[in-house]
């Protein structure tokens, strides 16, 4: 692209957001603050349940499409588990376990049978999802469920210029969101494992030449991506809420988040993360029958100008 | 060649199409011509059964087992061509299926529960619209698709499938939300009235074989050779001087017209549209009616397609009718775990295991 050509489409993206912007503030200040504010925290949500989409991805070019599945998976047994104990953090770690545990037994089972067979195993997970989404409708029905918020986070947070009061759990995800990516990017740059999964991504032949097990560096990976999934399904049961048709969702959202941040790379995911969020939080505040428009411009942009995503590399 | 080496063959093309990058050689063979070759015994029988169904099936099995069949075989015949022989699997076919089927309920004549978005269109014109725009829509579905390559393709295709079911959804104006349109119904013609379930029936028949043998004479055109080549090795014909991008692009737009056919016939069939029309089970119930039947030839669809349906219509005997998901499910799975190549594939594999040496596989 030619500089004037990159002024040009710079400008034609960012004149009508601004404008958008201060249109946004002077017309309704406290509805524009408040969307963004819930635009982030659905993004933080996003980026928990992508992320373990695209370490997947980044390492073993599975594209896991039984990934909305898991998060399910996970939001029921953190309910379950709420339910019988009362507590919310040992609902949190039995969704991860229970999800991660799940995507081990996919990997050890299935997908390490089919190594580098990447569209078979797509469609592999493709008929997991089924069967996973349809048992779980079969034990569990197509009821809704909604966890509460813990004691601890529930009623609001008042006195906050501008927006007056907030949703404490929701202004809590904004910081969990921050402490799993930053958890995320230490264990995979500042460990031993990771380095093997960054090792991996860059060239599986030459990490199994130095003697790596690489199929315990998949199945370590492919828990955690499951794990994190699962995670994510447990906050989503209080902030969305748990009922067949989710799991679709935030499939969708992940495929979108991965392809707009960049395929495979954590940072990436974190930033389609808050574009996807925040785009349709605004577009369901603004024009609600059409917020999902948003969401597919932004997804045509973004491949009309960066085919690989935001962040991505040449595969 | 034998049937061990084609079956390899057929497996290193699963593998091409997931990298994107040919594992061997290509082993492309053109074959004569689709109308040179010798009208066999079994083309004879196979369309003489096919005519003479509705003579002594009862309407049910004419119209529930037979039309639809053949209706959502077309539908998974555009995924076979982008599939087998483009090398793109894509999961939005039936979204252009839904956006023609869309276009026939608001251009034509409709009637909704409470609102009245159909234009009243005369039907012929809002059938060549529907057709005309799905088409336009399929291509410009693979001018983003084709940016990327393989295991992306996927992503991307049912990221935009699953959007317009989420805008069909949330949408009142245009597509009338969760209600969709109801009572869209074949026209009346020549005094007949095409919703009749035998009419039907040949209706969709026509429109199959008409399919059917376009894609058959396509795949050895030149363009459908060319882009058997692409599938195969891009670079390679990229150095020749194809145009790769322009190629994929009009596969995307033959498979968008074969699907938009297909969704006009299903519309008719189910005499109503809803986002469940175009929901995520259904753009994966057409890959696995693909699948199910085997990609490696046009006739693959509408056998997984006649599988399909009787499954859905008498899964009800085998278990609860609400595990019918669960069922397809299982068996896409098997089918996906044990013979990749689908039914056709199982065909060839049991064919191989008990024909004598001298015949071998052709």
């Amino acid at each position: 692209m030619s500089r004037f050509q990159k002024w040009f489409w710079g400008l034609a993206l960012v004149a009508p957001l601004t404008v958008f912007v201060v249109w946004g503030v002077w017309d309704n200040a406290k509805l524009f603050f408040i969307t963004l504010l819930n635009g982030l925290t659905l993004a933080s949500l996003y980026f928990i349940v992508a992320s373990g989409f695209t370490l997947v991805f980044g390492l073993m070019r599975n594209v896991n499409l039984a990934h909305g599945s898991l998060y399910l998976l996970g939001g029921y047994v953190g309910y379950f588990v709420a339910e019988k104990t009362g507590y919310f953090v040992p609902a949190l770690a039995a969704g991860f376990l229970v999800a991660a545990l799940v995507g081990l037994l996919m990997q050890v089972a299935i997908f390490r049978f089919m190594q580098g067979e990447d569209l078979r195993q797509t469609m592999v997970t493709i008929g997991l999802s089924i069967v996973i989404a349809d048992l779980m409708l079969w034990s569990i029905g197509a009821t809704v469920h909604q966890m509460s918020a813990p004691d601890w986070l529930a009623g609001p947070l008042r006195d906050i210029p501008l927006i007056t009061a907030y949703s404490k759990y929701r202004m809590a995800l904004l910081p969990l969101g921050i402490a799993i990516g930053v958890l995320l990017w230490l264990f995979l740059n500042r460990t031993r494992v990771g380095m093997m999964i960054r090792a991996g991504v860059d060239d599986r032949a030459m990490l199994a030449a130095t003697g790596v097990n690489v199929n315990l560096v998949f199945a370590t990976t492919f828990a955690i991506g499951a794990g994190l999934a699962g995670f994510g399904g447990v906050i989503g049961a209080v902030e969305l809420s748990m009922v067949p048709g989710e799991d679709v969702r935030l499939l969708l959202a992940s495929l979108i988040v991965v392809i707009v941040g960049g395929m495979g790379s954590v940072v990436g995911a974190a930033l389609g993360a808050v574009v996807l969020g925040v785009a349709e939080t605004y577009g369901l505040a603004y024009a609600p029958t059409y917020s999902v428009v948003f969401t597919f411009v932004i997804l045509v942009l973004v491949l009309a100008f960066r085919p690989r995503g935001i962040l991505g590399q040449a595969a | 060649m034998s049937a061990a080496e084609w079956r390899n063959a057929m497996n290193a093309g699963v593998g091409r199409l997931a990298m994107g990058k040919p594992v061997k050689a290509p082993a492309l063979q053109v074959k004569p011509h689709a109308f040179q070759s010798p009208i066999g015994l079994r083309h004879v029988v196979v369309l003489a059964f096919l005519l003479a169904f509705p003579l002594y099936a009862t309407p049910f099995l004419t119209f529930q087992i037979g039309a639809q069949s053949l209706a959502l075989g077309l539908v998974a015949l555009s995924l076979t061509f982008l599939g087998g022989y483009g090398g793109m699997v894509s999961l939005a076919q039936m979204t252009v299926a839904g956006i023609a089927g869309y276009l026939v309920a608001i251009l034509g004549a409709s009637a909704s529960a409470d609102t009245s978005i159909s234009l009243g269109w005369p039907w012929w014109l809002a059938v060549l619209a529907a057709v005309i725009v799905a088409t336009a829509c399929g291509a410009f579905i693979g001018w983003l698709a084709v940016r990327t390559e393989g295991i992306y393709m996927i992503m991307i295709t049912l990221a935009v499938g699953v959007a317009f079911y989420y805008l069909c959804l949330q949408n009142y104006s245009v597509f009338n939300g969760f209600q969709g349109f109801q009572r869209v119904k074949a026209p009346t013609l020549l005094g007949l009235d095409w919703r009749e379930p035998v009419l039907f029936y040949y209706l969709v028949l026509f429109w199959s074989l008409a399919g059917y043998l376009f894609v058959k004479y396509l795949i050895r055109a030149p363009f459908g050779v060319a882009l058997q080549g692409i599938r195969d090795n891009p670079r390679r014909m990229n150095a020749l001087g194809f145009h790769v991008t322009a190629h994929r692009v009009a596969a995307f737009a033959v498979a968008g017209l074969i699907a938009a056919v297909g969704g006009v016939l299903l519309v008719w069939y189910n005499g109503l549209i809803t986002p469940n029309s175009v929901g995520t089970s259904w753009l994966i119930n057409v890959l696995i009616i693909a699948v199910l039947g085997g990609l490696r030839h046009p006739i693959g669809p509408f056998i997984g397609a006649i599988v399909f349906v009787l499954l859905q219509t008498f899964a009800i005997d085998l278990i609860d009718r609400e595990r019918f998901n669960l069922v397809i499910g299982a068996v896409f799975l098997a089918i996906v775990l044990f013979s990749p190549d689908g039914l056709l594939g199982l065909w060839a594999a049991l064919k191989t295991k008990f024909s004598t040496p001298r015949g071998g596989l052709k």
